[in-house]
C-alpha cells in the first residue's frame, strides 16, 4: 500500500517511475491517454466475478447449458457475452462430491479475466503459487474452507493459454431460486476452487 | 528458465493471506501500470511470451519484493528500452479498447497433427533451458496421462525470443500427485498444460 497516494509533493519511487514512462510513451505517440483511462475503467468497474457467477448460475439452472459449458466452455460463455482477453480458450471444471478442483498459475498469474476480472493479490502471490500444487488442503485451511477428507483434490496449473473456471457444487436448499438469486451465492473464490458456493439465507452452510 | 517465477512446490513463503473486500487496485500507480502495460501490449511491439520472459528475468530479490504491479513495471521499462521509440506504433485508441479487449488474442494456430491421444502416458522431458519455457520444474522427468488434446498453439519457448510462433500440439496432462511429490502432498492429481516438444512417450 502506498502511504503517499494523496501527497503529490512526496511522490513514491513507483509513482515517479510510472509517470516518467507514461510521459515518454505519450510524447513519442505510442499510447493514447484516453485508452489507458478506458482500460482502467473497464477492468476496475465492469469486468469481474459477477460475469462468472452468471455462467455458473445458468449452468446450475439449465442442464442443456451445463452440457454445452462442459463441452465447449469458450462458446458457452460467449453466449452470455463474455469473451476476449485472457478468456480466449476456456475450460469449465465441474466440482462433485468425488472431486474438488482448484486452479493456480505457478509460473505467473494466468487467470480467466473475461469471467473473473483481474486476479486478487493472493492469487498472484508466491505463497499461493508455491503451495497450491502440492498442498491444496493447506491452502483451503488458509481460507478457512473444509472439504470432506474423502473428496479428491485436483489442481489445475494454468501453464499455457487455456483458462479455467471452476463450477462449484450447487448448494442444498436452492431449488426455488431464480438465476439471479443463484448467482448471488457464487463467490469469486468458489470459481477458483479456494472456496465453495454460499448457502442460501436461512440454510446451514 | 529456472527463475524466481517457477514457484510450484517451493517452501518457506508462508500461508496464503486473502484480503477481505480487496479493491481491484491498491494505488493510483498500479492503475497506471496496468493501463500502460495493456495499451503497449496492444501495439504488438512485443509478444506476451517475451514480456513474461522479461518479468521472470528480473533479479530474484526484485521479483519477490516488488509486488505484482512492481514486476509489471520493471518488465515494461525493460521492454520499452528494447524497442526503437522513433519507429511508430499501431496505437490503441480509446474507441478501440472495448472491441480489442472483447476480441482478445487467441493463440491457437494451424499446426502439426498431435502425436499423442487421450489416455496416452507421456513423460515430461528432463530439461533446464536458461531461456523461456512453460514447463514448470516440478513436472519435468515425471510421467502422466493425456486427458485433453487442445490442438496446436503458439510455442512460447521460441516465440518469447523472436524465433517464431512454431505452433505445436498442446495437451492437458494429469499427474498423480504422489508421482510428483511422493508422500508430501494433499492433492490427488495435478494437471498441467504442456506442449508436445516438452513430452516423450512414457517408457
Amino acid at each position: 500500500m502506498d502511504d503517499h497516494d494523496h501527497d503529490h509533493s512526496h511522490l513514491s519511487e513507483m509513482e515517479v517511475r510510472v509517470r516518467a514512462l507514461q510521459s515518454l510513451l505519450e510524447a513519442k505517440g505510442h499510447v493514447d491517454p484516453g485508452a489507458i483511462d478506458e482500460l482502467i475503467t473497464l477492468y476496475e468497474n465492469e469486468v469481474g466475478p459477477q460475469n462468472g457467477a452468471r455462467v455458473v448460475a445458468r449452468a446450475w439452472a439449465d442442464p442443456a447449458y451445463a452440457e454445452r459449458l462442459f463441452t465447449d466452455a469458450t462458446a458457452a460463455i460467449a453466449e452470455l457475452g463474455f469473451t476476449g482477453r485472457q478468456g480466449e480458450h476456456m475450460v469449465a471444471l465441474k466440482n462433485t462430491p468425488e472431486v474438488h478442483n482448484m486452479v493456480v498459475c505457478t509460473l505467473c498469474s494466468c487467470y480467466p479475466w473475461s469471467v473473473l476480472g483481474v486476479p486478487p493479490v493472493w492469487y498472484k502471490s508466491a505463497p499461493y503459487r508455491a503451495k497450491a500444487v502440492a498442498d491444496p488442503r493447506g491452502v483451503l485451511d488458509d481460507f478457512g474452507v473444509s472439504i470432506p477428507a474423502d473428496t479428491k483434490i485436483r489442481v489445475w496449473d494454468s501453464t499455457a493459454e487455456v483458462r479455467y473456471l471452476v463450477v462449484p457444487m450447487r448448494p442444498d436448499g436452492t431449488d426455488g431460486l431464480s438465476e439471479e438469486e443463484l448467482a448471488a451465492l457464487v463467490t469469486r473464490d468458489s470459481m477458483i476452487g479456494t472456496g465453495v458456493a454460499l448457502a442460501p439465507a436461512g440454510e446451514p452452510a | 528458465m529456472n527463475g524466481p517465477q517457477d514457484l510450484g512446490g517451493a517452501h518457506g513463503f508462508g500461508p496464503v493471506v486473502p484480503e477481505a473486500n480487496e479493491p481491484v487496485f491498491h494505488a493510483q500507480w498500479e492503475r497506471e501500470v496496468f493501463g500502460l502495460t495493456l495499451a503497449m501490449g496492444a501495439t504488438g511491439r512485443w509478444t506476451l511470451d517475451h514480456s513474461r520472459y522479461l518479468r521472470e528475468t528480473l533479479p530474484h530479490v526484485t521479483y519477490y519484493t516488488a509486488g505484482y504491479y512492481g514486476i509489471w513495471l520493471g518488465a515494461l521499462e525493460r521492454l520499452v528500452a528494447e524497442i526503437d521509440l522513433d519507429q511508430p506504433s499501431r496505437v490503441l485508441t480509446r474507441e478501440n479498447v472495448r472491441p480489442a479487449m472483447a476480441r482478445g488474442g487467441p493463440t491457437d494456430r494451424p499446426g502439426p497433427a498431435p502425436a499423442y491421444a487421450v489416455g496416452d502416458r507421456v513423460r515430461v522431458r528432463p530439461m533446464h533451458p536458461a531461456t523461456h519455457t512453460r514447463a514448470p520444474a516440478y513436472v519435468r522427468g515425471h510421467t502422466g496421462t493425456v486427458v485433453t488434446v487442445h490442438g496446436s498453439f503458439v510455442f512460447p519457448d521460441t516465440n518469447a525470443h523472436g524465433e517464431g510462433e512454431n505452433p505445436a500440439p498442446l495437451y492437458t496432462v494429469m499427474f498423480p500427485a504422489s508421482e510428483l511429490w511422493g508422500p508430501d502432498t494433499t492433492a490427488s492429481d495435478v494437471c498441467a498444460d504442456l506442449w508436445e516438444p516438452y513430452l516423450e512417450p512414457a517408457a
